[in-house]
């Protein structure tokens, strides 16, 4: 059981409280209406699934109840840090083997 | 000699002659004493045959005396329920009355009709399974597997369900310490005297590791054994510490998290009725000190397996600490200078040590010296090339390395040691990679990958002096790591003694292991001998996995403990390759076997999972409902009088909801509380339907989709205020419908001044259904008029009901004139019973999920997950009334213009109407156009409701047909295995099609 | 019109206790309770109507009286009124901007207590029960066995334990297996 740093608890708590909520840093267009077929399909079906780190949401379901965002690397398990939704993604430059996905990086969910 | 075995030997051992314990081996009663285990006990009675081997089913003994054994396991039986295989005969300790039994034999131990085996191994070589049963293909379903199957296993497992229960514990220290020797002890000391949480724990039932043996060693002045009982005492009275004995460390796993497994009464003749089986401790360390000694190694001979051969740490533990000669006449094969002392502690016991067999040609060292001053004779340059005897080895035979004649020497035991192999199995599961050590030919911690260190043995320490001050460093060192202000702690240990370890031998011994029929054993549980590892090199097996599963090496319950680097030397030796190259087989958990018991832990009977009451449900038991699991929850089925079988029940209820009313636990229904001056912007955005403009007071029947279109839940929304909505949701979606919401709105409407809350649990909720609907509540109503013109249908109000605070919810699930009373859960049972006592005396019923279902079916409301199935749009349910036209925005409105969701041909929602006016149709039954097209037919669409309508005198039937609301009239079928039963495709509401009744 | 009746509550685990030498296991008395959802900003206009400052610190509670407020979320705390003041009422005159929802009936309560409380509840409880970690104040939703729980420390050895209405015979019935052990 992995722990978790929650980054409104400020504290490390076991994975049981957590749920994984799917990619992070994916924003729902404000103009969803009106945006086409390609660009719907990128938002909502199409996602990365980088061997090294990636960026994902969790929430902290049984404990503060808030979404939050997550760099882990799926080689090793790790979580190389946590942060808040909505704050852009973290410098990850000088962790070592990282094979960080070429995203642009964006604010919110 | 003493009751308690004619081998105990007076005044030698740490075991009390005032403590007997009776037990019985294959149905004969044996006595040993109090801290033997079955072993120790049973060889003190001169018994070394205990078990079959797995294969061969060859006569085995008491290899070790601890957790390694390959060859002791036997049952223990306490009933026909409490009967555990392969138990270790060296782990085990006695109790009184403990019956054991040995395995892998028939009709008798002694006498094994299964060691035809044996005779005929030239059959069952490496590999044999793998060649053998190859072809033809049919034989494998009728003689392969079974006779597999049959000869597969050893022991038997209980009969009875597992009448014991089990504990489990999460625990968090600084510093957990693997192992209780002197290394786990010192360690523990140093770290707890500095002010760490310490956990200790050791898998035997005392502490002491190696000082059970090492009988030279003195610490702080005292026997080494008596130091580490006082020390386990003095850390035991420590606040800070927990010190666990009979737990095994099995799992080490990610973030310094480790699995300890307690057996908690195992050793217990009568325990008492609350104590836990076992219990499973899950630990979170911050530093792990691994501290698990080392396991010695057998020697590779030919017939190295016969009882009576045995490891001589072993033996030296059977009479330092049991006061049990393991022989009279005891033989000695080495590679190693423990084994001396083994063999100068037996022959000062007064033992007859014929001979020191040691394979080396010039051993030196202060051990060897003194076993030729007490006139043992020493042959070195000498191996033991075989053995005699048979259910008891009889004799060695002894042979120079260079050649000459061999000799037979007499002996009723052989004790051996090639070495020692540091425990790094722990250190390996925790992703720590091991090293070579070429000068003491040894594997040892490499790089770590986690927060831990190991120390002593394990760690290759080898004097003990060494071992104690390494020990105290790592203990304080953790400490400091782990907590801010650890204090220094002033643990010091003076060591004299300690024996030397030096000398290691891998693989085969000379001469010992070479022609054709000749058993040197590596592996004894799996029977695997040097030929056979020999044998897998030459058919290609080239890594040592490969050559591990052809062969089984170290496969078995012991996971190689003993065998795995003899296996990886006669491996690399027969490729020609250096060990390191060849490599080492990963170590994994479990340890040791761990019970399913201790996994399972409270997880069992009531506490496996949570099943959810509503506040009325012992009113409902009372009623007689019969219940179904809706999720977590036990809703009212129906509701069956005396002589009624679940149909005839659901048609009365249903009849007298549409003649007179019927009361039924609506409670589960999901309810959540959406408060703030945004309240109504975000519901608009959750749900397809427009929601700014409801006024309060008012109902709204809403749907909920997800992004890409389809319909995620359902249910009707209350606005109690401008500011405040009261939404429900369908039993099964309230816990993800409230994550859907929140993910909204903390990430995607994080300006939104909304706050969710679930309420499911706050309100018991009663429906009360059908004509004389409002006649039966209207008593217990204060501050609402329920005059239909002052309380419509869809409308809500808060008012008292039966004194209590409610919201009464004019709503119809039914199609008839209905309430929903919302009343605070604690009172709903007493609200319950109250509204049942009158509706009753009008002749009202109870009416289950069954009657529910059937009742909105007539008409035509669906249910999600039943006529959705995720890939439905409000559009194909014909529920596109419920999409706000003019909204720019809510979630699905991009998914719903999507072009597969907008061509023609999509499944929607009818009803059908079956031809014969009677066949109700099976729900998820498929629905085709042409019944008499070939095989496989084109299938057009499926049954998702179907029930018998006694209000329609006939069954209804809804589903999901391709361009289902083109096809109105039409005639379809739904093909059956005996026939095609022909329906009629038609709109979905069967009853009260006008609607009036819910206006009634 | 009836006769107009006061009911009682009647607690999901009435008359259940379990005791032994190291731990007691017994429902906890009827109570009043809030979800109350606020910004920072509302913080201490809510505190002064409710009579109690607002934690804002992670796993922390107060206290005045008969009346707790544990911090659940960085906006969210669930306030329990043991004694006979009426909280939503208090609650009605902090002039600014939150969320009170009545939760006193979805909640039941749990008392646990006894020098074996902490490991008692460590059979399920996945967090550091220490008196370092886990501090008397201290409070946490978190998990028990299956179930979510929120667990708020009162004394060195009296734990609470709220849970769903529906998930307390499952709570009750896990910890009073749990105590056994001890």
């Amino acid at each position: 059981m992995l722990l978790i740093h929650c980054p409104y608890c400020e504290e490390e708590r076991p994975e049981m409280e957590f749920r994984h909520a799917g990619e992070a840093h994916l924003e729902r267009p404000k103009n969803i209406a009106e945006i086409s077929d390609e660009a719907f399909a990128a938002y909502f079906f199409y996602r990365d699934n980088p061997k090294g780190v990636v960026f994902e949401r969790w929430r902290h379901l049984h404990g503060c109840a808030r979404f939050f965002n997550a760099a882990r690397d799926t080689v090793s398990d790790k979580f190389l840090t946590t942060y808040k939704a909505g704050q852009p993604k973290p410098d990850l430059v000088g962790a070592a083997n990282m094979n960080i996905p070429a995203k642009s990086g964006k604010s919110g969910k | 000699m003493s009751s308690a075995g004619e081998h105990r030997i007076a005044g030698v051992g740490r075991l009390t002659p005032a403590n007997p314990v009776r037990f019985t081996f294959d149905g004969k009663a044996y006595s040993g004493l109090q801290g033997d285990t079955i072993a120790s006990a049973l060889i003190a009675s001169g018994v070394h045959l205990v078990g079959r081997s797995f294969k061969y089913h060859r006569p085995r003994g008491i290899l070790s005396d601890g957790p390694e054994e390959p060859n002791a396991l036997v049952g223990v039986r306490r009933d026909a329920a409490r009967a555990t295989p392969n138990v270790r005969a060296t782990v085990q300790e006695i109790y009184d009355g403990l019956n054991a039994v040995s395995q892998n034999r028939w009709p008798s131990l002694s006498f094994d009709v299964g060691a035809v085996n044996d005779i005929a191994s030239p059959l069952f070589s490496a590999g044999f399974y793998y060649k053998t049963f190859m072809w033809p293909k049919v034989a494998w379903e009728h003689v392969y597997e079974p006779f597999i199957r049959n000869a597969a296993g050893l022991g038997q497992a209980p009969t009875e369900p597992d009448p014991d229960h089990y504990a489990a514990q999460y625990a968090h220290c600084d510093v957990l310490v693997i192992g209780g020797g002197v290394a786990g002890l010192s360690a523990a000391l140093a770290a707890a005297e500095s002010g760490a949480r310490v956990i200790l724990c050791d898998e035997r039932a005392a502490f002491g590791g190696a000082l059970r043996f090492e009988a030279e060693a003195r610490l702080d002045g005292k026997p080494g054994y008596d130091w580490a009982q006082d020390a386990a005492a003095t850390l035991a009275a420590m606040d800070n510490v927990r010190i666990l004995s009979r737990t095994t460390a099995f799992g080490y796993y990610a973030q310094n998290f480790v699995g300890l497994a307690e057996r908690v009464t195992e050793h217990l003749a009568a325990p008492a009725a609350d104590a836990p089986r076992e219990r499973l401790w899950q630990v979170r360390a911050g530093r792990v000190i691994i501290a698990a000694g080392a396991i010695e190694r057998h020697m590779v001979f030919a017939n190295n397996d016969r009882p009576g051969i045995m490891l001589a740490s072993a033996a030296r533990t059977f009479l330092n600490h049991h006061g049990v000669a393991v022989g009279r006449k005891v033989g000695v094969y080495t590679a190693n200078d423990s084994a001396y002392a083994a063999a100068i502690d037996l022959k000062k016991a007064g033992i007859d040590i014929p001979a020191i067999v040691d394979v080396r040609d010039n051993p030196q060292g202060s051990a060897i010296d003194e076993a030729r001053a007490f006139g043992i004779r020493v042959l070195t340059g000498h191996a033991v090339t075989g053995t005699g005897g048979k259910l008891r080895v009889a004799s060695m035979i002894v042979e120079p390395n260079k050649g000459g004649a061999a000799e037979i020497i007499p002996v009723d035991a052989l004790i051996m040691s090639a070495g020692w192999t540091p425990s790094v199995h722990m250190f390996s599961q925790s992703r720590g990679k091991v090293a070579w050590d070429a000068a003491t030919e040894r594997f040892l911690p490499g790089t770590y990958a986690q927060d831990c260190v190991s120390i002593g043995a394990c760690n290759g320490t080898d004097r003990l002096e060494e071992s104690v001050s390494e020990a105290i460093a790592a203990g304080e060192s953790a400490a400091k790591a782990t907590r801010k202000r650890a204090k220094k702690s002033k643990v010091k240990i003076a060591v004299e003694g300690g024996g030397d370890w030096t000398g290691s031998m891998l693989g085969a011994g000379p001469n010992g292991a070479n022609g054709k029929v000749i058993k040197a054993f590596v592996d004894f549980q799996n029977d695997v001998t040097a030929k056979d590892i020999r044998l897998a090199v030459q058919e290609g097996m080239h890594s040592i996995e490969h050559v591990k599963r052809f062969t089984t090496n170290g496969m078995a319950t012991d996971q190689g403990k003993l065998s795995n680097l003899h296996g990886l030397a006669i491996a690399a030796e027969a490729l020609g390759r250096e060990i390191p190259k060849v490599g080492l087989t990963t170590f994994r958990a479990p340890y040791t076997p761990t019970t399913f018991g201790a996994i399972v832990g409270h997880a069992r009977g009531e506490l496996f999972d949570p099943a959810r009451h509503t506040p009325m449900h012992e009113s409902e038991v009372a009623a007689g409902a019969v219940f179904e699991d809706v999720g977590p929850w036990k809703r009212a089925w129906y509701y069956p009088r005396a002589g009624e079988d679940m149909h005839a029940a659901v048609n009365r209820e249903c009849r007298t909801v549409r003649e007179v009313a019927g009361m039924f636990d609506a409670t589960t229904l999901g309810k959540i509380e959406v408060v703030g001056p945004d309240a109504a912007e975000f519901l608009n955005l959750i749900y397809t339907n427009p929601f700014l403009k409801l006024g309060v007071g008012r109902l709204r029947y809403g749907i909920m989709c997800r992004e890409d279109g389809f319909i995620y839940d359902d249910g009707v929304v209350g606005r109690m205020a401008e500011d405040r909505f009261h939404v429900t949701t369908t039993t099964g979606g309230a816990p993800r419908v409230l994550q859907h919401m929140e993910d909204y709105l903390q990430t995607e409407f994080p300006h939104m001044k909304v706050w969710l809350t679930s309420t499911t649990e706050q309100w018991a909720v009663i429906a009360v259904q059908g004509p004389k609907a409002r006649e039966i509540i209207e008593p217990f109503v204060e501050g609402i008029d329920l005059s239909n013109e002052a309380f419509p249908h869809m409308s809500v109000r808060e008012g008292t009901f039966c004194g209590v605070p409610t919201r009464l919810f004019r709503m119809s699930f039914t199609g008839e004139t209905g309430f929903e009373i919302n009343v605070p859960a604690d009172y709903g049972r007493q609200v319950w019973e109250k509204v049942y006592e009158r509706g009753k005396s009008m002749g009202m019923c109870l009416y289950g999920t069954e009657t529910m279902h059937v009742l909105r079916a007539e008409k035509g409301y669906i249910i999600v997950g039943q006529d959705t199935d995720g890939t439905v749009t409000p559009y194909d349910a014909g529920l596109g009334w419920a999409v706000g036209k003019n909204k720019t925005d809510f979630v699905g409105i991009r998914g719903l213009k999507r072009p597969d969701l907008v061509a023609d041909g999509r499944r929607q929602l009818v009803g059908l109407k079956v031809k014969d006016g009677k066949t109700v149709l099976e729900e998820g039954a498929q629905i085709v156009a042409d019944p008499n097209q070939p095989v496989p037919m084109k299938m057009i669409g499926w049954v998702s409701s179907s029930y018998w309508s006694e209000n329609c005198g006939r069954p209804i039937a809804l589903a999901l047909v391709e361009g289902g609301f083109e096809r109105m009239g039409r005639t379809l079928y739904v093909p059956m295995p005996d026939r095609a039963i022909e329906v009629e495709v038609t709109g979905t509401v069967f009853f009260d099609e006008e609607g009036g009744r819910i206006n009634g | 019109m009836v006769e107009a009746t006061t009911l009682q509550r009647t607690l999901p685990l009435e008359g259940r206790v379990s005791s032994g030498p190291r731990v007691t296991i017994r429902p906890a008395p009827t109570a009043q309770r809030v979800s109350l959802r606020a910004s920072a900003d509302a913080v201490s206009a809510v505190s002064k109507g409710l009579g109690v400052d607002l934690p804002i610190t992670p796993k922390q509670s107060a206290r005045a009286g008969a009346r707790a407020v544990l911090w659940l979320g960085p906006d969210e705390w669930l306030v329990i009124e043991e004694g006979e003041r009426d909280l939503l009422a208090d609650l009605g005159r902090a002039k600014a901007l939150y969320s009170a929802v009545d939760v006193s009936h979805r909640n039941t309560a749990i008392v646990v207590s006894g020098p074996a409380a902490a490991d008692t509840l460590n059979a399920g409880c996945p967090q550091d029960l220490s008196l370092e970690a886990f501090p008397v104040g201290a409070c946490s939703r978190t998990v028990l066995g299956k179930i979510e729980i929120v667990l708020y420390r009162t004394a060195e050895d009296v734990f609470r334990v709220e849970c769903w209405r529906s998930f307390s015979q499952y709570a009750f019935a896990f910890l009073a297996e749990a105590a056994r052990a001890r």
